[in-house]
């Protein structure tokens, strides 16, 4: 018995970090995720959003090799998902599960031991005071884990995704209950871990989490419905739109708004603001405000119209009202 | 397959830091022994001087090997399923190591209290018997060749039971019924030395070797054979 450090290919920064391909994951007869399809880049934070039972978690144990596919292709870390390369993947990557699942009769720092042993961390002390700092729990270090908060026991279940200093991090809803602030912490991390030029997979609910931290985000509900940077998604459901608001209402509108130039269509909501259909924002906006002090009318604002992320998951959540596949 | 030492001990140090502070696992552990040593006590303490003839014809002692025959495995059974039920089996599976390692590690970190546990409860009750008993019957009853067997089997006794707990634990929903099963299936390897104390066998040194030899073996294939059955998948989600 010995041990014997594996060679590590030096990282290759212009292949994917996560490449899949067509694949599915079946229980029996039900369908935990189909057919997806997607690449993450090396040191991209990719958002992971779906509903309860979308297939996030059963995606992360299957790239995590926890779990087979039932059938489609994956790299890893650069490595083909397969069986026989379990192992070599497991080194390069971590994956903060769901629910934390410390060592409740351990303290902070021997759950932490035990991992630094079974990742084979070299300078082990070094790299769990690190990992603590990271996470900013080097007072508790001595702490019983059964003794912590449930936030507390998120941010060590996170120091622990941290030690082994992983090509690919998995972030299973890391804000899943935690606080505000706390959620706030976890996110300035993910950025500090993403400067540094890890790619990190994250599945989430919190669509303003996924929209801040994102690079891109895809939408899962079993299926993929859609993929790509959070502002593009806007754009691309929602087209973009200028919101005009006036002291009084326009005499004409359609003869104010008819004609100016990369405006497409307009309407009047009830409240009285105009919504206008643009090409491009940049060139709409000046047009439209000499056109309405040309036409005498008091503006109030005019603003472009920020769909959020959650209005583009809604409608795509919603679409084929396939919340459930079961 | 090189096997990493440093997997293996970072397991085996969790564990002993674990049961330390786990009072079921330290209460499954405790009780047969003490049930093992009270009795016999009892008895010891209830013949007189004539008695020792007789005992001096039998290994009676074997019988105290039916401690590290059973109670192994009734820690040995919450290896897995206790992990699975706590939710901290995902997370060790996440890491480089493979089965056999998490697997040596946790019947290591079994084998080594048991082995103590038997080896105490043994030296307690021949000094014991040493101090208080009768006259005759501690020499009657404390053979070299019997210390010298208790030595051996412990050991060897131990990590078959621990391989069968650990099986039983791979398989099973729930602490208990792990628990249950693993005292019921390890009790055919406290027989044959209980069949030597009372002499329904010889135990002759040929005897003892076989016996020896067969449990060296079914430790080694235990290994295997636990592994092989060790499936990631099910014990995450808990299908297949
Ligand atoms: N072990 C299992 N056996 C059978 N079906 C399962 C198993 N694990 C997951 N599923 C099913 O697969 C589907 C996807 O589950 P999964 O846990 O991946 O969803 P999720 O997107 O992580 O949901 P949540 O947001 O609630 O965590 C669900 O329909 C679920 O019931
Ligand atoms: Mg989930």
């Amino acid at each position: 018995m010995q041990t014997q450090p594996q060679p590590v290919p030096p990282h290759n920064t212009t292949s994917p970090a996560l490449s899949v391909e067509r694949l599915s994951k079946r229980f029996g007869d039900r369908i935990a995720f189909d057919d997806v399809s997607f690449e993450v880049g090396p040191g991209e934070v990719f958002g992971f959003l779906g509903p309860n039972g979308a297939g996030k978690t059963t995606t992360v144990r299957t790239l995590g090799t926890l779990i087979a596919p039932t059938s489609g292709l994956a790299t890893v870390a650069g490595i083909p998902l397969t069986p026989e390369n379990g192992l070599e993947i497991r080194r390069r990557i971590a994956i903060m599960p769901e629910s934390p699942g410390l060592y409740l009769r351990l303290s902070v720092k021997e759950n932490l031991e035990c991992f630094a042993d079974l990742y084979e961390t070299p300078k082990p002390n070094d790299r769990i005071r690190a990992a603590l700092q990271a996470v900013n729990l080097v007072d508790r270090a001595s702490d019983i884990c059964g003794s912590l908060s449930k936030g507390l026991r998120q941010r060590v279940a996170l120091a622990r995704a941290l030690l082994s200093d992983p090509e690919v991090l998995f972030l299973d809803e890391p804000t899943a209950g935690l606080d505000p602030a706390a959620a706030h912490e976890v996110h300035d991390l993910i950025d500090t871990l993403r400067r540094g030029g890890v790619t990190i997979f994250l599945t989430t609910h919190r669509l303003e989490e996924a929209e801040r931290l994102c690079d891109r985000v895809a939408i899962l509900n079993t299926t993929l419905r859609t993929i790509g940077p959070p502002k593009e998604l806007r754009d691309r459901l929602f087209g973009k739109a200028l919101v005009i608001r006036t002291v009084q209402p326009l005499t004409d509108p359609g003869d104010v708004l008819v004609g100016v130039p990369a405006v497409e269509s307009w309407r009047q909501d009830e409240d009285g603001t105009y919504i206008l259909v643009v090409s491009d924002v940049a060139a709409a906006a000046p047009a439209i405000t000499r056109a309405l002090v040309a036409a005498g009318a008091d503006v109030l604002s005019i603003s472009e119209s920020r769909h959020s992320l959650e209005d583009v998951y809604l409608k795509l959540i919603d679409q084929d009202g396939e919340t459930d596949p079961k | 397959m090189n096997l990493s030492a440093r997997r293996i001990r970072g397991i085996f140090r969790k564990e002993l830091r674990d049961y330390r502070r786990n009072v079921p696992v330290i209460v499954s552990m405790a009780y047969l022994p003490l049930i093992f040593l009270i009795q016999p006590i009892v008895v010891i303490f209830k013949v007189d001087s004539s008695t020792a003839q007789i005992i001096s014809h039998a290994p009676v002692l074997l019988y105290m090997l039916a401690i590290p025959a059973l109670t192994p495995a009734m820690v040995a059974a919450y290896a897995v399923i206790g992990e699975r039920q706590q939710g901290t089996l995902e997370p060790v599976l996440t890491t480089p190591i493979r089965r056999e390692e998490l697997l040596l590690g946790k019947a290591m970190a079994a084998l080594v209290p048991s082995v103590a546990v038997s080896y105490t409860v043994f030296a307690v009750f021949v000094l014991v018997v040493d101090i208080f008993a009768a006259h005759g019957i501690a020499a009657a009853l404390i053979q070299g060749p019997q210390l010298l067997a208790q030595l051996v089997f412990t050991p060897l006794l131990a990590a078959a039971s621990i391989w069968i707990g650990i099986a039983i634990s791979t398989r099973s929903n729930d602490v208990r019924s792990a628990q249950a099963f693993s005292l019921l299936a390890t009790i055919p390897l406290a027989v044959p030395t209980a069949l030597m104390a009372f002499k329904v066998i010889p135990a002759t040194l040929g005897i003892a070797l076989g016996f020896a030899a067969v449990l060296v073996l079914a430790d080694g294939l235990g290994w295997r054979f636990v592994s092989a059955m060790f499936d990631r998948e099910r014990l995450i989600t808990g299908t297949r």
